[in-house]
């Protein structure tokens, strides 16, 4: 989901950027706020982060012969709510686009966008809308968690066939060929984001269940997966 | 719930190795060397910028690159380290504080035992 340095004309980086910066003053407020009423969640606000750390680091093949890597930001979503991931995703993105020259500083605003805006939120609503349902806990964090992942992949896929039109059939010509590029490839990932979610909710049920208690969205209802 | 994370975790290797066996090889080139398989999906996607828009040259370029691919492998190593270790931190302290809670609680545990004799 990396759109590389330089590949997004100025128009769009910009525009993008200015579009992530309030998220970001968001999430940092959210986070503040939280640790300052419940600090005894710093802990898990490390973990949330950490999840995030590995799984971006992880590039695992996928079915189309090509690599790619899962987000880890679902997790984090659900415990602190979709704002407070953004300034993990940022801390993220930034290492890479600084040390890794992968992803960059031009596209760190639409790359931020996609992995630490629309996946949370979309991982958030997911979550909400499978427990109005009554769906079991595991099945909400899978799906939420899993499909935030997709979301990032389609955005990020949208974003470059906004920015780049295909000459003979336009934007959606081009919105299938960056489809077929990321969110094909990110199926098995992001079913996989998914499976390691569950697993991490689980250990935390098991050994948080106080903390859990006092989330906004896995603290509602029984905790047990 | 034991087997169950066990079944996750068989899950997700199997997602992970299959691909491998499941791509066909990649056709040969016009060198005759055969194509890089699983490239990265972000530099298709580059590659798919060049010929949409063979004109656009990127206006940025990174402040600075990895010397080679030793050293961005070097660096996702220590990028999924780094998180590894504070989870692994966050899963022993758990452990310790739930055995040591059971602890605790293990001899009352066992009085009601023996008045259950």
């Amino acid at each position: 989901m990396h759109i590389m340095e330089g590949f997004l004309p100025p128009a769009h980086a910009l525009g993008w950027t200015l579009a992530a910066a309030p998220f970001v003053v968001w999430g940092v407020k959210s986070i503040s706020r939280r640790l300052k009423e419940q600090p005894e969640q710093r802990m898990l606000l490390g973990v949330a982060a950490a999840f995030s750390f590995v799984l971006s680091a992880l590039k695992l093949p996928s079915v189309t012969g090509s690599c790619s890597h899962p987000t880890g930001v679902g997790l984090g979503a659900l415990l602190f709510g979709p704002a407070a991931m953004v300034p993990v995703g940022l801390v993220v993105l930034l290492f890479q686009a600084l040390l890794l020259a992968h992803g960059g500083l031009t596209t760190l605003g639409a790359n931020l966008f996609s992995m630490a805006i629309v996946g949370p939120f979309v991982a958030a609503g997911v979550f909400r809308l499978g427990r109005r349902l009554a769906l079991p806990l595991a099945g909400c964090v899978f799906a939420a968690a899993c499909l935030g992942d997709l979301a990032t992949y389609l955005t990020t896929a949208i974003q470059l066939a906004w920015a780049f039109p295909d000459p003979a059939g336009g934007f959606v010509a081009s919105l299938v060929k960056f489809g077929g590029i990321f969110a094909i490839t990110q199926i098995p990932l992001a079913i996989s984001e998914g499976l390691l979610t569950v697993l991490v909710v689980n250990a935390l049920s098991r050994f948080n269940a106080e903390e859990l208690k006092g989330m906004p969205l896995l603290g509602q209802g029984e905790v047990r997966a | 719930m034991k087997r169950q994370n066990w079944l996750i975790l068989a899950a997700v290797v199997l997602l992970t190795v299959l691909p491998l066996w499941l791509v066909p090889k990649p056709d040969k080139g016009p060198d005759g060397q055969a194509g890089e398989a699983f490239g990265g999906a972000d530099s298709k996607a580059q590659q798919a910028i060049g010929k949409i828009a063979p004109d656009y040259k990127p206006w940025f370029s990174p402040l600075m690159e990895p010397a080679s691919n030793e050293i961005a492998s070097l660096l996702f190593a220590l990028q999924a380290a780094v998180g590894a270790g504070v989870i692994g931190y966050w899963l022993g302290a758990s452990v310790t504080r739930d055995r040591l809670r059971r602890k605790n609680e293990l001899p009352q545990v066992v009085e009601r035992d023996k008045r259950a004799d």
